[in-house]
């Protein structure tokens, strides 16, 4: 990991809904050590400033990252054109850690954005199939129009994907409700499976229990969980959650250690 | 599971109305039903789909025995039929039974209330993202 940002090109950016944008970055010179599926890092917007952002791609030394544009830094990144250079400082935090699930079935649960830090988790289950039992992807977003790589998950193919809206437009055939509904038709084993699911709190919190009231381990539910961050190397305090630093000990915490901590009010 | 008599209904088949009164349920063999909620002037909007093993209404269990919502086959649809008044009168003679598909019911009940308060709260953005600006 770097103290200072290193310096990446934006080669591409993509539009995915009306407020997120997929960037394409590669080094400038020095590359960043390999980031693992689930961990994050620092972009920092020059002259704007540096926000924790999750990678979405690590295919051919480039990094790839989904940004919503919700306030001053993420909006400006969401506006980099290609060609110009952001600061980036990682890899940051805890993966996924697919290699842990070998043997067992995955189920990927995903809620808006949250698809973003699971992509390069799908697409390295997706590579190696043999290494684990079956795969389930689950996606829920808010319309269809908030759906992020909306050619993709066609590309990740059925059986193994689900989506549904929570509300639908006319032109929309495809499922209607919140994205445990999808566990019905999802084949899993429950107590042979490792479930990774990253969202905003309450939809964790719901895939949490119900996953548990099916059986799924605890300590086999691997969630993503987000706090605003600064230093992002374990010495501020910002991204504190109970006992947990979580730019250090998260964002991907198993669900054993997660759930009495999203039980407290007022963290 | 005597009671039941297998039915289909081809896609694009509206199973019941909102309002209509609710003489039946079903459990979903195969196929997908969305439930829907009348707006006035416009089209439904389609609240939940339903799949494979779900119970299809419980409208017919408490009264006014009227259904809250419309459901609409989206595929072919392949279900067991119950007949609530047929049900109802063998609860009353076997308790069992009666604990067993009340247990049901309101597990179900549970769970459509559950999710409809995840989905009232903004569910996949940053607090506050939900309105433009
Ligand atoms: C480990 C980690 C990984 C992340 N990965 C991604 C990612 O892949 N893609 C992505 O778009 N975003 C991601 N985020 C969230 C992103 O860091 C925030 O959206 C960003 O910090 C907002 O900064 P800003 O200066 O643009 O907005 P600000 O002006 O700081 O905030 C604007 C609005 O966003 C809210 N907000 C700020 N930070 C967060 C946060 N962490 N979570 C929820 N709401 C927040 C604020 O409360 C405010 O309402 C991640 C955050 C963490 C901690
Ligand atoms: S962001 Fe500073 S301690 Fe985690």
């Amino acid at each position: 990991m770097t103290a200072v940002p290193l310096p990446y090109r934006v080669v591409s950016n993509r539009p995915e809904t009306t407020d997120t944008r997929t960037l394409t970055l590669r080094p400038v010179g020095e590359a960043l050590p390999a980031f693992a599926p689930g961990q994050f890092a620092m972009l920092y917007a020059f002259g704007v400033g540096e926000i924790p952002v999750s990678v979405a791609g690590l295919q051919d030394g480039t990094l790839t990252h989904t940004i919503r544009g919700v306030g001053a830094v993420s909006r400006a990144l969401c506006a980099v054109r290609p060609g110009t250079q952001v600061g980036v400082r990682g890899p940051l935090g805890t993966g996924w850690d697919l290699p842990a699930a070998t043997g067992r079935d995955l189920l990927v649960v995903a809620g808006g954005i949250g698809l973003a830090p699971l992509r390069p988790l799908v697409q390295a289950a997706l590579s190696t199939p043999r290494d684990h039992g079956r795969l389930n992807i689950l996606i829920g977003a808010r319309t269809p129009e908030d759906l992020l790589y909306r050619s993709e998950p066609d590309g990740w193919g059925r059986p193994y994907c689900e989506v549904t809206v929570d509300r639908a437009g006319p032109e929309w055939t495809g499922r209607v409700g919140v994205v445990t509904t999808l566990l019905d038709q999802a084949a899993f084993t429950p107590h042979e499976t490792t479930a990774f699911v990253c969202g905003p709190e309450v939809m964790i919190r719901a895939t949490g229990r119900e996953l548990l009231h099916r059986g799924v381990p605890a300590q086999h539910i691997r969630v993503s969980l987000e706090r605003n961050m600064h230093c992002a190397t374990g010495h501020c305090g910002h991204c504190q959650l109970g006992p947990l630093l979580l730019c250090r000990d998260g964002p991907v915490v198993g669900y054993d250690r997660a759930e009495p901590l999203l039980a407290v009010r007022e963290l | 599971m005597e009671l039941g008599r297998e039915v289909s209904f081809p896609a694009g088949a509206r199973i019941f109305e909102e309002g209509g009164r609710a003489d039946h349920f079903w459990v979903i063999r195969d196929g997908g039903v969305n439930l829907d909620v009348h707006v006035p002037g416009r089209r439904s909007a389609v609240v939940e789909t339903l799949g494979a093993g779900r119970l299809l209404g419980w409208s017919w269990l408490c009264p006014p025995h009227q259904w809250h919502l419309g459901a609409e086959a989206t595929s072919p649809v392949h279900a067991w039929e119950f007949d609530a008044g047929e049900v109802l009168a063998l609860c009353e003679r076997d308790p069992e039974l009666d604990h067993a598909l009340l247990t049901y019911v309101v597990e179900v009940i549970g769970r459509r209330l559950r999710a409809a308060r995840t989905r009232l709260l903004d569910l996949y953005g940053p607090y506050g993202s939900g309105s433009p600006g």
